[in-house]
């Protein structure tokens, strides 16, 4: 299990004063969940794609200081439209993927092997959840 | 589907047969869609024939396949273009700098190795971002700091080795590194430093090994893969302190620049310091230029003395300089006094003192902390750009002088001008000590969707190159669009450094598949034509 390996990692590193390291630094270590968060995302009771917007998007479109997709949208749409991606009702599919996909502004675009497809569909899943049919 | 230059149909999908063997079908990337996610975003040839566009994509999961891919590679001498995260922003994204390469997009490669807080340091694979590495630390509750750039998503491995920098005493990233793992282009897998010691404990605490020192080859270079990467980390300090030290004139800068060298050289001041001028970016001196903020001296701009009547006016100090120091409270005290003490022989030197922070930190307040000093990565530099469709940046080393500050200003207003770049496009930072010892200044240019004004900028760029060559000063890293251009400058004893590289990538990629053209250094059969 991961956490439970990690957690015996830093176990065994908080237990051996000045060690080197348990082992030789060889071929330990298990793949991490990357995302681009300072905060591990526990999203309980949360839906992947929930969880995978906070992974991906919120350190721009999040709350907060310092965002720069809020700050733009902000200034984009003043008051007529929020300024919170996941506040938005009339994003469709088709949009939401073709940002993603080609950027826009100082957005990058990002790829596959950093947000996979069926990644990005539970993000637009989870952004379009309130839109009106 | 694209094919790279050099290499026959058949042989191409022959390897790309390999590749999907080797690595699974889903981590080679062949259809247009999903090879035009790696080309780059803020790419200063929007809508130009000659955007340098991969022809494919393939991701490898670990060392073995990263052999795997290397050897058919060098097999049919298919280029390669090795990226970590990708997200070289600036300096060419995730694109490759020769068109139809294929990329090597080591994103899935996220392990991190071993992370030690007694002896202070981190081994990681070239996918793991700032991010990933600064929640870990947090999520272990070990009592490490890491240094950031501002941007948190890139890599540690692929900063470094572009010889990235970042804030806190550790900001000089690939001087922090320590032991690398390298795959060359025939495969072999080489280990540097202790790390060539079987058994050895010691790979990420003593640097150098037995023999030739070879570690700095794969940095702004072209000569092997590297897939394991150790950096030094800070323990985590007690305490933290910022102050700032103002000065009213011009001339002040000199002995400013002069105590600041003292005091950094001596260890007193931590991490990166930026030399700042309330006077030149306030709103008084903006209207006096035509909206140019007067960073570099316009021809016909204000004068010194008319720029020094306004700040007596406004109550400006023409220039400042905050500082940073990392350690005990009692001690990050005693360091903020002698700082000033010795900036006190300045006449009418005034100091602002910053808050001192007590360690650690609760990690419900990052929002409230400076975060880069902190190494809290973030996006927030994104806010801050002003709203392009990206930028590159011009980043010119000058010594850590007053004087150089003055010439740099002269100098890059007298270029601007004779290429006709109006004040108001001028984006000039203020010198930095990204590195120790030096100071690098960065001029921003804003990309458009607009193939004339990115041309024109491309020229401007170069004239830059140009001019700052001639004064003695080169860029610390450039963008792929550039990289002939500022590799032709270091030309000392007739391009003798560049035929020394050359000599060593014939030898150790004959075949000329890694990165070709990275930072000038092309291999035997592209060279004259890139000449
Ligand atoms: C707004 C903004 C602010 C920025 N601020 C900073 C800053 O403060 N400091 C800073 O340093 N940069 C800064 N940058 C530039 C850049 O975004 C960062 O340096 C970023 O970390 C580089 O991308 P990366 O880490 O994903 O590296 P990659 O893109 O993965 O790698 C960079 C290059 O290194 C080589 N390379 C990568 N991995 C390997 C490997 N495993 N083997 C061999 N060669 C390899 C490749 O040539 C590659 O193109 C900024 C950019 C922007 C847009
Ligand atoms: C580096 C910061 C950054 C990240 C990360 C980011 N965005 Fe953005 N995004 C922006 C900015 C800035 C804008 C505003 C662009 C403009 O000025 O029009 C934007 C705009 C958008 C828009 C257009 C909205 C509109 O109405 O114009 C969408 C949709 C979007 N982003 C989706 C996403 C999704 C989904 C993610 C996560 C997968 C994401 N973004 C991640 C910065 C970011």
């Amino acid at each position: 299990m991961r956490s439970g390996f990690l957690a015996s990692l830093a176990f065994a590193l908080a237990t051996q004063p000045g060690a080197a390291s348990p082992h030789p630094p060889q071929q330990q270590g298990e793949r991490i969940a990357s995302s681009w968060t300072t905060t591990t995302i526990s999203g309980e009771g949360q839906s992947r794609g929930y969880v995978e917007y906070q992974k991906y998007c919120s350190a721009c479109h999040g709350e907060g200081v310092g965002r720069p997709g809020t700050i733009a949208l902000q200034a984009k749409y003043k008051d007529a439209l929020p300024a919170l991606l996941d506040k938005r009702t009339d994003l469709t599919p088709q949009l939401i993927k073709m940002y993603v996909r080609n950027g826009i502004t100082v957005m990058p675009n990002f790829r596959k092997t950093e947000i996979s497809d069926p990644e990005l569909d539970r993000i637009v899943a989870y952004l379009t959840r309130n839109n009106r049919p | 589907m694209r094919v790279p230059p050099g290499v026959t149909p058949k042989d191409f999908s022959d390897a790309i047969e390999q590749w999907q063997e080797a690595l699974g079908h889903e981590w080679v990337f062949t259809s247009d869609e999903d090879v035009d996610l790696y080309r780059d975003s803020y790419s200063p040839f929007w809508h130009e024939d000659i955007e340098p566009v991969p022809s494919s994509a393939v991701a490898p999961a670990d060392v073995e396949q990263v052999v795997a891919a290397v050897k058919i590679a060098n097999t049919y001498k298919i280029p390669l273009w090795t990226i970590s995260t990708g997200k070289n922003l600036g300096y060419g994204g995730s694109a490759p700098l020769l068109g139809g390469s294929v990329v090597l997009d080591l994103k899935r490669m996220d392990r991190i190795l071993e992370v030690n807080d007694k002896n202070h340091y981190a081994l990681v694979e070239p996918g793991v971002s700032y991010f990933d590495l600064y929640r870990y630390i947090q999520d272990q509750g070990l009592k490490v700091w890491i240094d950031v750039p501002d941007p948190g998503w890139g890599s540690l491995i692929g900063n470094a080795l572009d010889r990235g920098g970042g804030y806190t005493p550790l900001r000089d990233h690939f001087d922090a590194h320590c032991g690398m793992e390298v795959v060359l282009a025939d495969g072999e897998i080489v280990r540097t430093g202790m790390g060539a010691l079987p058994g050895s404990h010691t790979w990420q605490q003593y640097r150098y090994g037995f023999g030739p020192y070879v570690d700095g080859m794969f940095s702004q270079g072209n000569f092997g893969v590297v897939t394991k990467m150790g950096f030094w980390l800070l323990p985590e300090p007690e305490g933290f302190k910022s102050g700032t030290v103002a000065v009213r004139r011009h001339d002040d800068l000199v002995p400013l620049v002069e105590t600041l060298n003292y005091l950094m050289n001596s260890n007193l001041v931590q991490g990166t310091t930026t030399i700042g001028s309330p006077l030149l970016a306030s709103g008084a001196v903006r209207s006096a230029t035509g909206g140019g903020a007067a960073l570099v001296a316009t021809p016909g701009g204000p004068s010194v003395e008319e720029l020094e009547e306004i700040g007596r006016d406004q109550n400006l100090p023409y220039w400042n300089c905050q500082m940073n120091f990392y350690g005990p409270p009692k001690v990050v005290e005693a360091e903020w006094e002698c700082a000033k003490e010795k900036y006190s022989k300045i006449s009418g030197a005034t100091f602002v003192e910053g808050p001192t922070y007590q360690l650690p930190y609760d990690p419900k307040d990052v929002d409230k902390l400076p975060k880069r000093q902190f190494g809290i990565p973030s996006l927030t530099i994104f806010g801050l750009m002003g709203r392009s469709e990206g930028h590159m940046w011009f980043s010119p080393i000058i010594p850590m002088t007053g004087e150089a500050v003055f010439e740099a200003q002269r100098v890059f207003g007298q270029a601007y001008h004779d290429m006709g770049v109006p004040a108001i496009n001028q984006i000039f930072v203020f010198p930095s000590s990204f590195f120790p010892r030096s100071f690098v200044i960065l001029c921003g240019f804003p990309i458009y969707h607009d193939v004339e004004k990115n041309r024109r900028s491309r020229e401007v760029f170069r004239g830059l190159v140009k001019a700052a060559a001639e004064h003695g000063w080169g860029e610390y890293r450039t963008h792929t669009a550039f990289m002939d251009t500022v590799s032709d400058v270091y030309s000392f004893n007739n391009h003798a450094l560049r035929h020394f590289h050359e000599t060593i990538k014939d030898a150790v990629d004959p075949n000329g598949i890694l990165s070709p053209g990275r930072c000038g250094v092309w291999p035997k059969g592209l060279r004259k034509a890139h000449a």
